[in-house]
């Protein structure tokens, strides 16, 4: 019986949690220092062993204090974005949703470029935080503008978004073009998405929005189902459709939010993966959620290694290599339309 | 069963539905008929509670649908809606398993109890064939039949239908119009359907309701509502009728303009 089981979201979620560790696992034996491949797994292994083992303490540095940290937080940004964007896609009924489609993440880009241009992006919570609000005060007028009666219709909230998002991309555009060569750089690197901003703290910062935004829309999934097909239908089997719009658009701004404070607009990524994991795991969203985002950061960790690695000592924003793979993916997916499901 | 008791709506500043009483009882096969924009489909919305009134209410066994819970209506009222989307779409199966969402709550996966209702509604529906197909895989009249499955996995006591036949060719309407049939007088099922064929309407319900402008025109048996005069003044064009030869009921026959 081709079902979705508990026990088959499990199995899947396991597998594809594994191959999470395994791009992880080789993204931190690579980078422009050149650390052995075993030597970086066993200080890896030390470490968690709470050792000291394993290589010089430069080497040690840059394995335990860089790249796996880096990783993680690019593994966090990649799960966030795919679920945010798989989402929208059902809430919108819109294959080409993505998670910056409510323009959450121009408001984050203000708040980036306003820290980078005041200075902040040398304080290592400075930037990601003035972002993150910049991102979660836009969420709030997007949502003030868009719900009519206490209710939220999409086409409004859509509207919303994209005419807040073209306000904003003007005032990006103005202080961009009132900038020093200097910020300029820096500006145009978050813009296309970059890790190399943030540290072992962005983490911190954004773990707990993820996690909180993750859940919240996991617990209505099988809600998300039925959404899928109208509000209407929806209504007919017995759903709250306020109450489940109202809880996801919200968890999956937060999430867009708190993903993009920390490494600028990383493009693709939130609207390729849940296309990907569809084809391969089918539409419900009870195991398209944590498909995609295990796909999601397996796919983010392994771009940001591309990105650090392709030109090194040159490091490229991670937005390039994600947008490299992810148009002539898209463009095969267009073409072919082929369903490969294995469920 | 339901009785609905004088209501009124408006969307915006006209009024769609004005002062519309009525009562279905259990086991009743009721068709709702009249002109596009008469209210048909507003009814059956309001019927579900996607809609609420602006005056009057609706009983449902002598308690205010807007007093119930969406799961609970869900649980007793099924809808057939015209077409749906079809974005990603399900399997079958997958389909009409979802129709037992409003008894999972907060429960994130059906169990094997709901697996078997879920079975016996596509044995019923004669789906079970095409179980593993995916909704965009299968004809106009096989599709209708997996709504039907989804809503006979509700259990419900109410069917909904809205517009069922109207993308199906005469067999397939035949098939699925008697397919409702057999679940009205078999398992005692309660069915309205709003209807544009006004002799579909007359050969399968028991009892009529022709709307004109969102009031009730008049109600009753086919024999009572389908008369040349009805017709022709809620529809503003000329018809003729008669009788089916086989079945004895009210039958319409269109007419060009100025051949009556």
């Amino acid at each position: 019986m081709k079902i979705i089981t508990f026990k088959k979201v499990i199995t899947f979620s396991i597998f594809l949690g594994l191959l999470f560790i395994l791009v992880v696992l080789i993204s931190i034996t690579m980078g422009s220092v050149k650390v052995p491949p075993l030597r970086s797994l066993h200080i890896l292994f030390q470490s968690i062993l709470g050792l000291k083992g394993g290589g010089n303490e430069t080497e040690r540095a840059i394995i335990l204090s860089l790249r796996l940290p880096r990783a993680i937080l690019a593994g966090l940004v990649g799960a966030g974005l795919s679920v945010s964007g798989a989402t929208f896609q059902a809430l919108l009924r819109n294959p080409l949703a993505d998670p910056y489609i409510l323009g959450v993440s121009s408001g984050a880009a203000v708040g980036a470029i306003l820290a980078i241009l005041l200075g902040l992006g040398t304080f290592s919570f400075g930037l990601p935080l003035i972002s993150f609000l910049g991102a979660l005060l836009t969420v709030l007028v997007v949502f003030y503008f868009g719900r009519q009666d206490g209710k939220i219709h999409p086409n409004t909230l859509l509207l919303a978004g994209v005419i807040i998002g073209s306000f904003l991309s003007a005032l990006i555009m103005f202080f961009i073009s009132v900038s020093q060569k200097e910020e300029l750089h820096t500006i145009i690197f978050w813009l296309m998405g970059d890790f190399s901003f943030s540290n072992a703290r962005a983490i911190l910062i954004i773990f707990p929005y993820i996690l909180l935004g993750f859940f919240l829309l996991y617990r209505r999934s099988r809600q998300l189902n039925l959404i899928l097909s109208g509000e209407e239908n929806a209504v007919q089997l017995g759903v709250d459709v306020e109450r489940l719009k109202l809880v996801s658009y919200l968890s999956a701004s937060l999430i867009t939010a708190a993903s993009v404070s920390v490494c600028g607009l990383i493009g693709f990524v939130g609207l390729i993966i849940p296309h990907a994991v569809r084809l391969i795991f089918g539409p419900d969203h009870r195991l398209l959620i944590p498909a995609s985002a295990l796909v999601g950061a397996s796919f983010l960790v392994a771009s940001d290694t591309v990105a650090r690695t392709l030109l090194a000592p040159t490091e490229l924003p991670v937005g390039v290599i994600t947008a490299a793979f992810g148009g002539p993916f898209f463009i095969y997916l267009l073409r072919t339309r082929k369903v490969i499901r294995i469920l | 069963m339901i009785e609905v008791n004088s209501i009124s709506f408006r969307y915006h500043d006209d009024w769609v539905l004005e002062d519309v009483s009525f009562r279905a009882e259990r086991g009743e096969f009721v068709g709702l008929i009249g002109p596009n924009g008469s209210g048909k489909t507003t009814l059956l919305k309001i019927l579900y509670g996607l809609l609420t009134p602006q005056k009057g209410e609706i009983l449902f066994e002598l308690v205010p649908i807007k007093k119930m819970e969406r799961a609970d209506i869900a649980k007793r009222i099924a809808v057939v809606a015209q077409e749906t989307h079809l974005l990603f779409p399900f399997s079958v199966l997958e389909t009409v398993l979802m129709g037992r969402s409003p008894y999972l709550g907060h429960l994130m996966f059906e169990n094997e109890k709901d697996l078997e209702i879920a079975k016996k509604a596509m044995e019923w529906t004669k789906i079970v064939p095409f179980s593993e197909r995916h909704m965009d895989e299968l004809s106009g009249g096989e599709r209708k039949r997996v709504f039907i499955a989804r809503a006979l996995a509700q259990e419900p006591e109410v069917i909904l239908l809205d517009e069922p036949t109207a993308s199906l060719d005469i067999q397939h309407q035949i098939d699925f119009l008697d397919l409702i049939l057999t679940l009205n007088r078999e398992r005692g099922l309660t069915i309205i359907m709003a209807s544009h064929d006004i002799n579909i309407a007359s050969e399968f319900c028991d009892r009529l309701i022709l709307l004109q402008g969102g009031r009730i025109y008049q109600m009753g048996t086919p024999e009572q509502v389908i008369t040349k005069d009805n017709i022709e003044t809620v529809y503003g064009c000329e018809v003729w009728i008669d009788r089916n030869p086989i079945s004895g009921i009210p039958r319409i026959s269109l007419l060009k303009k100025g051949r009556s």
